[in-house]
């Protein structure tokens, strides 16, 4: 997330200073994303050294209020116009975890999978009874909150269609090696093999 | 044998289910313990083969266990004749398959009162409790139509309305979204939940995990045996810390 260019957004709205620009954000988002007012003086210190705001001064209450300069602006054009990066994707732990597994000897990479899978079927149980909650009794703020859910929805979801099909694709490799793939109890049901590194090679 | 609290509307105990005999003989399910709280929802989910359907054919009484005992409200199902069997199934059970089952001469109010019918209901009191069914899935209004002039969707509802139609306290479902759209599917998962919520005990059966995702707890099935559970853990704020938000 773009604190950055959130508080800019915000200040090309009218000048503010630090605590409302926070209220503002958890105001528009539902209050997804709770936001350290440290992190507000701190992001605000960095856009006025990259001249992208500029202190107007005292609001008469002690309050320190900025505003958006011309090229701050522009930066928030800039944001909203281009799409976000995919280039620099945030390194997927599981995606790791697994490429190892796979090619080492006698790791359970079945194990592996079920295991992420009841973790992440549980964070879609939390992410879907949350969306029933908020559907059923809008509030302001809600939109951003519904939306923010939907994508969680979607990319746990993803997640486990993609475990579903790497333990299908280990299986199939397992089959294709020749290896054992029925144990001594589970005539009938060879798809159910248990897949490590060993049988892979 | 059967040690239910009060609460349990569905109990499987040790429950087995063999096919065949001898060397091809295949297991399709081996011990496997659940039980179905009032109000609870469970979801099955597993591969293919793992199971699934076998387990919600014994939970509603349409096959028997090779070894082990299906209770439906403390009632052991072994225990009862054909046509006791059949009435429970009508008065207690209700089913959504994935194909509807529906009777395409009769209307969508006249499918749904129909078991209630087959049960002795009066004519009036069925047709009523049908029309509720299907206000409570949101089609009030198809009552009078068959089913040649309805959409999958729709006809699901029937499906469900029939399910669940003079308070059923046992619903079981059989990837019951699988011909639907994502939207309509979502409507199924709405009704089942809110069966749930009203205190109905449901076990749907699913590859899907959005799907799975609306129920308590959900059981992963694999070679004919539970092998893990998941229920939510009510903290969808730490959730998006984890997922990086």
């Amino acid at each position: 997330m773009s604190i950055r260019h959130s508080l800019l957004a915000l200040l090309q709205d009218q000048p503010r200073y630090g605590y409302q620009l926070r209220v503002e954000f958890e105001n528009r988002t539902g209050a997804t994303w709770p936001l350290n007012i440290g992190q507000v003086y701190t992001t605000l210190d960095r856009l006025e050294r990259d001249a992208l705001v500029a202190k107007e001064g005292d609001d008469g209450e002690g309050h320190v209020v900025y505003s958006i300069t011309a090229a701050g602006t522009a930066e928030v054009r800039g944001w909203f116009a281009a799409p976000v990066e995919r280039n620099n994707p945030p390194r997927n732990e599981l995606a790791i975890k697994l490429a190892l597994a796979v090619t080492l000897p006698g790791v359970d990479v079945q194990a592996i999978i079920q295991a992420q899978r009841v973790a992440s079927i549980r964070a879609l149980q939390d992410y879907t009874r949350a969306r029933r909650d908020a559907a059923g009794t809008p509030r302001t703020g809600d939109t951003a909150w519904l939306l923010v859910l939907d994508s969680l929805i979607f990319q746990t979801e993803a997640e486990v269609r993609w475990l579903d099909l790497c333990e299908a694709r280990m299986v199939q490799q397992a089959q294709a090696a020749g290896q054992a793939v029925t144990r001594p109890s589970s005539a009938g049901v060879p798809e159910d093999a248990t897949p490590t590194a060993d049988t892979r090679r | 044998m059967s040690v239910q609290g009060p609460q349990q509307v569905l109990e499987l105990a040790k429950v087995s289910r063999t096919f065949g005999a001898g060397a091809t003989a295949v297991a399709a399910l081996r011990e496997v313990d659940l039980s179905v709280a009032a109000g609870e929802f469970v979801a099955v989910m597993g591969p293919s083969g793992s199971g699934k359907s076998s387990l919600l054919a014994l939970a509603g009484g349409l096959d028997k266990p090779t070894g082990g005992g299906v209770f439906v409200e403390s009632t052991p199902l072994a225990g009862l004749g054909l046509n006791d069997l059949a009435r429970l199934r009508r008065r207690a059970v209700g089913y959504v398959f994935q194909d509807f089952n529906l009777v395409p001469t009769l209307t969508a109010a006249e499918n749904v009162s129909l078991p209630l019918e087959l049960d002795g209901t009066p004519l009036k009191k069925a047709r009523r409790q049908a029309a509720d069914a299907l206000r409570q899935v949101g089609i009030p209004e198809l009552a009078d139509r068959f089913l040649d002039q309805m959409s999958g969707g729709q006809q699901q509802r029937v499906a469900i309305a029939r399910a669940i139609v003079g308070e059923r306290r046992l619903i079981l479902a059989d990837e019951p979204t699988g011909a639907l759209d994502s939207t309509t599917g979502h409507g199924v998962m709405e009704v089942l939940r809110a069966r749930a919520d009203a205190g109905a005990a449901v076990m749907l059966v699913t590859h899907e995990a959005r799907h799975a995702a609306w129920a308590d707890r959900v059981v992963f099935l694999r070679d004919g045996r539970i092998v893990d559970q998941a229920s939510a853990m009510h903290d969808p704020t730490m959730l998006l810390t984890q997922a990086g938000f």
